[in-house]
């Protein structure tokens, strides 16, 4: 309770025009964040590493640039994970979020996330693979990239649609 | 009692009844200054609670069951580790919650008060609170505790074994507090770099603890090491993402869109003024 405004508690309020940022681009801000992060935090870590095992945290053949690459990928997922949900809360207390825009963002992260981790950390730094102790590598190389390139384009076509919606002043 | 043979036996014994002393000491200092706090005004009940669970934290590192497994035993590296979680990352964070400088502020005589926010303001202590120098000490201690002999040698001396503790302790709490602080701090940096610096250092956090699963320090067996390693992965990252959490509502909190009173709209009928 600080003396800096009267009117902070006084109950109803109308919400603030404008504000700080656009709202269009953090909500598709927070949404590539949350995707991002989901796919970090939650697909990679607890899905693949912890429920199937599938991945090994380090297969111990790896090289200290992957390891701390794995490092920095896994500070920035979590906290993508938590600045996208934070970044939505703020949307949302001013105004309402343009949902097109949300979801378009979380599948472009969530898709561009995959991808990034499927080409460069499991392909070009070998930092570990999708699964071990399996003849074909290949199959699910091409699952894992091949799903990611669909989700990321799925999110771009619906971020796109937001787009035009809006233009029309439906959205 | 559990100390048997010679050599750091004694020391240790010496050690451990000088830090139990000072968890006492503390215990009561903090006693002592909510009595006071409370003379003068509210002091909200939480705090205390925050401060009192952090030493708790803290004394159950240095003290009792934790610490003697973390210096004998088996799994000696396991239970360093969880001691290392608690007097490094979720100690420091319930008492940098629990608004320590507040407190003593509002428990100090006027004078003192006054040296102390003096002190608290004074070029270096600034220069040190700076989430960027404050996290050389906190993570780069880390990597020169398990990357050299200096663990070893914490089991053999106790005078270095409580100099380690005092590090870990003050630069955890130094860090947690440039962080997400609740006391009044003046010169707090900007959330985008106290958000860069916390991803940094869990980043570090993260690289280390991989790096103890192949390169264990000197005396720590490959299991041992895989077990403590994991313990430091992910209890590390709860607390990370504790901060991060805190960091992000310190930011929501504080970019609160201005809320304009109905009344004060244009056309708006007025309302009776509130309380």
């Amino acid at each position: 309770m600080t003396s800096t405004s009267g009117s902070a508690s006084s109950g109803r309020a109308v919400r603030a025009r404008g504000g700080p940022a656009d709202p269009w681009r953090r909500t598709t801000a927070a949404g590539v964040l949350l995707g991002a992060g989901v796919a970090a935090s939650v697909v990679d870590l607890l899905v693949l590493h912890l429920l199937l095992q599938w991945h090994h945290f380090y297969d111990r053949s790896t090289t200290a640039v992957a390891v701390a690459s794995d490092g920095v990928l896994h500070a920035l997922g979590w906290t993508a994970t938590v600045w996208g949900l934070v970044l939505l809360l703020d949307v949302r207390r001013r105004g309402p979020v343009p949902r097109g825009r949300w979801w378009g963002g979380v599948l472009v992260g969530l898709g561009g996330f995959q991808l990034v981790d499927g080409v460069v950390d499991h392909k070009l730094l070998r930092l570990h693979q999708v699964r071990y102790d399996v003849e074909d590598l290949v199959v699910y190389d091409v699952v894992w990239i091949g799903s990611a390139v669909l989700v990321l384009a799925a999110g771009l076509v619906v971020l796109r649609r937001a787009g035009r919606s809006a233009a029309r002043g439906d959205g | 009692m559990h100390h048997h043979g010679s050599g750091p036996a004694g020391g240790v014994v010496v050690l451990d009844a000088v830090t139990a002393a000072a968890l006492v000491g503390a215990g009561a200092l903090l006693a002592v200054a909510v009595v006071r706090a409370r003379r003068r005004g509210p002091w909200p009940a939480h705090r205390t609670a925050l401060l009192a669970l952090g030493l708790v934290c803290v004394a159950a590192a240095l003290v009792g069951p934790l610490a003697v497994a973390a210096r004998t035993g088996s799994s000696a590296f396991t239970a360093h580790m969880a001691g290392h979680l608690l007097l490094g990352m979720l100690g420091p964070l319930l008492i940098v919650r629990g608004a320590p400088v507040t407190l003593a502020l509002r428990a100090l005589p006027v004078g003192p008060a006054r040296r102390l926010v003096r002190a608290l303001r004074s070029r270096p202590v600034r220069l040190l609170t700076h989430p960027v120098v404050a996290a050389v000490p906190a993570t780069g201690g880390l990597w020169v505790l398990y990357g050299t002999d200096l663990l070893a040698l914490t089991h053999t001396s106790p005078p270095v074994a409580a100099a380690v503790h005092a590090h870990v302790l003050v630069s955890g709490c130094v860090l947690t507090a440039s962080l997400v602080g609740v006391d009044p701090d003046p010169h707090r940096a900007p959330v985008p770099l106290r958000a860069a610096v916390l991803a940094a250092s869990l980043a570090a956090h993260t690289v280390l603890a991989q790096r103890l699963r192949t390169d264990p320090p000197a005396g720590v067996g490959p299991a041992e090491a895989e077990t403590g390693a994991l313990l430091m992965l992910y209890g590390g990252e709860v607390v990370d993402v504790a901060l991060v959490a805190l960091v992000a509502a310190g930011w929501y909190r504080a970019t609160a869109p201005p809320r304009v009173p109905v009344r004060a709209r244009a056309g708006g009928t007025p309302r009776p003024a509130g309380p």
